[in-house]
């Protein structure tokens, strides 16, 4: 692999650009993999570079049905944050943003990662109680965090109201200031280079049709749309087809999946310079460096694989920014899109052994799986790797549904999904 | 948005006046006391979450009030029957299409990467 550097763009920049290679090769799948990891976004990628470079394991193969990034992980609205309430997330999440930080030299490929503050807006006293609760949590679990006055959350966005006679009025609002968006698809390029150069297969246009299992219920292969490829272990990382791939293998998981959508507006010179979520109305909005408000809308009510989602959906998410941000009254939405995300009755991911023998799974990081990723992914990797959780995931095993340790999230969530 | 036939006003209404209610026809159990860790799981957490044909409860919210039971393809989701509550599940075999031959939105619209 050839390193990016100013040099290396100078340099092609003489040579007419003749001089790049492929960030990652395609070759043809082997027989027998030691690790394969069904789906290419980027806790998959992530999973593969973490087992090759830090536990030494490079036969593995990365299966993904489309291309990489084409699912959850190119459908996001790119926000980072760690600002969770219980122990168990904030540990898992923390840990992700701390390898936010330097992920772009690990991986000598830029995600464009930019802390450029995450606010919470408050608008009534419930609000205010939860987020305080909130802060004080994450300040006590050493995660910055910290509380605004109206004013001071309008000269941190300017373009808020903080009016009296405002529809929907602020009290005040939560900073975590080493919050923040990446770029996402970068995120899933920069994981397959890295992985791709250590060894690792990455196999698109591939879909896992079976999980094939030996005389003992361990798993021995999977049947794919390019044939039967043998893995001595398997790992699941499927987001919304979560449930598809581990019905193969008969395991039953307490995922449904719903379309979450967003949508982004046409481009414009930069004009709001953070990331601003209010829970009580439900909006999320941030701008991306092509200029385009990249807004948060919520989940549909019912379970669909849809990848699109309905209408009224988006119009209250809309009327709620046009309430907050009157000056973008009238600009224009350009796209809008649904990913398929797989939640838990608690809101909080599992990563964890199955009662299946070499099979793993990673799922259920519902809406909010983007900022985990390289977090869940390195995490993953140690779980693969070991056969046992690190101990910072070791309370989002599976098992927690039958011994009722729930993490929940879902009554903590920073908007209401 | 959802159009959803409401069996007991006996028309198609928007998804606006429905609640959804999770998966139709899981019984709770009658000696919910007596069962083992494992099997409380399964009962209060556990579902299949199918890609295709799904049975599913909504309750007429702002309408009736009532809850009733719906059968939807979650690929596409049209509707294939909508069904008063306690009534068995319909067989569908005839009507529904098996889940693989089901198109997929974003495969078929997008197509293949290469």
């Amino acid at each position: 692999m050839r390193k990016y550097s100013v040099f290396a763009v100078a340099r092609e920049a003489l040579r007419g650009h003749k001089g790049w290679e492929p960030q990652w090769v395609s070759p043809e799948p082997r027989k027998e993999y030691d690790v394969i990891i069904v789906g290419g976004g980027g806790h998959g990628l992530g999973a593969a570079y973490y087992l090759a470079k830090e536990h030494g394991i490079t036969n593995v193969a990365v299966i993904e049905k489309g291309w990489l990034g084409g699912g959850n992980t190119g459908r996001n609205t790119t926000i980072i944050r760690s600002n969770y309430l219980y122990d168990e997330s904030m540990d898992i999440y923390e840990h992700s943003l701390k390898l936010w930080e330097g992920l772009s030299q690990e991986l000598n490929y830029n995600v464009m990662y930019s802390p450029r503050g995450v606010m919470m807006l408050s608008h009534n006293i419930h609000d205010k109680q939860s987020f305080k609760r909130h802060i004080h949590a994450n300040r006590l679990h050493g995660i910055d965090n910290e509380w605004l006055t109206p004013q001071q959350a309008k000269d941190f966005c300017p373009p808020l109201d903080i009016s009296a006679t405002a529809r929907y009025p602020i009290n005040g609002a939560a900073l975590q200031r080493r919050g923040g968006t990446a770029r996402h698809d970068a995120v899933a390029w920069g994981y397959a280079r890295a992985a791709s150069d250590r060894g690792v297969h990455i196999i698109q246009n591939c879909e896992v049709k079976g999980i094939r299992r030996g005389p003992n219920g361990e798993v021995t292969g999977v049947e794919t749309s390019r044939g039967f490829i043998g893995a001595k272990k398997i790992a699941v990382s499927a987001s919304g087809h979560n449930s598809v791939i581990m019905s193969m293998a008969d395991v039953r998981v307490p995922l449904h999946s719903v379309p979450l959508q967003a949508l982004v507006s046409e481009p414009m010179k930069p004009i709001f310079p953070c990331v601003v979520m209010s829970n009580t109305v439900h909006a999320y909005i941030s701008q991306s460096d092509k200029g385009e408000l990249v807004i948060g809308a919520g989940t549909d009510q019912y379970n669909s694989y849809s990848q699109t989602g309905g209408l009224q959906i988006i119009t209250h998410t809309l009327d709620a920014i046009c309430e907050l941000f009157p000056m973008f009254r009238r600009v224009k939405m350009m796209r809008q899109w649904g990913g398929i995300t797989d939640n838990t009755p608690d809101r909080s991911a599992i990563q964890g052994v199955t009662p299946v023998p070499n099979l793993f799974v990673n799922c259920g990081w519902g809406t909010g799986g983007f900022k985990a990723t390289p977090g869940s992914a390195h995490l993953f990797a140690h779980l693969i790797a070991k056969g046992e959780p690190h101990k910072l995931a070791s309370g989002l095993t599976l098992d927690r549904f039958r011994t009722g340790r729930l993490i929940d999230e879902a009554a903590a969530a920073a908007v209401a999904h | 948005m959802l159009l959803i036939y409401c069996p007991y006003c006996e028309e198609e209404r928007s998804e606006l006046e429905f609640r959804h209610g999770g998966d139709a026809h899981i019984a709770r159990p009658t000696n919910i006391a007596d069962i083992t860790d494992e099997e409380f799981a399964e009962f209060f957490f556990l579902r299949d979450n199918p890609k295709g044909l799904i049975f599913e409860r909504w309750r007429h919210i702002h309408g009736c009030g009532r809850f009733f039971n719906a059968a939807r393809d979650t690929v596409s989701d049209k509707f294939y029957a909508s069904y008063k509550a306690g009534e068995p599940k319909p067989d569908l075999s005839a009507v529904h299409p098996a889940t693989e031959k089901t198109v997929e939105t974003y495969e078929a619209t997008e197509g293949t990467a290469k």
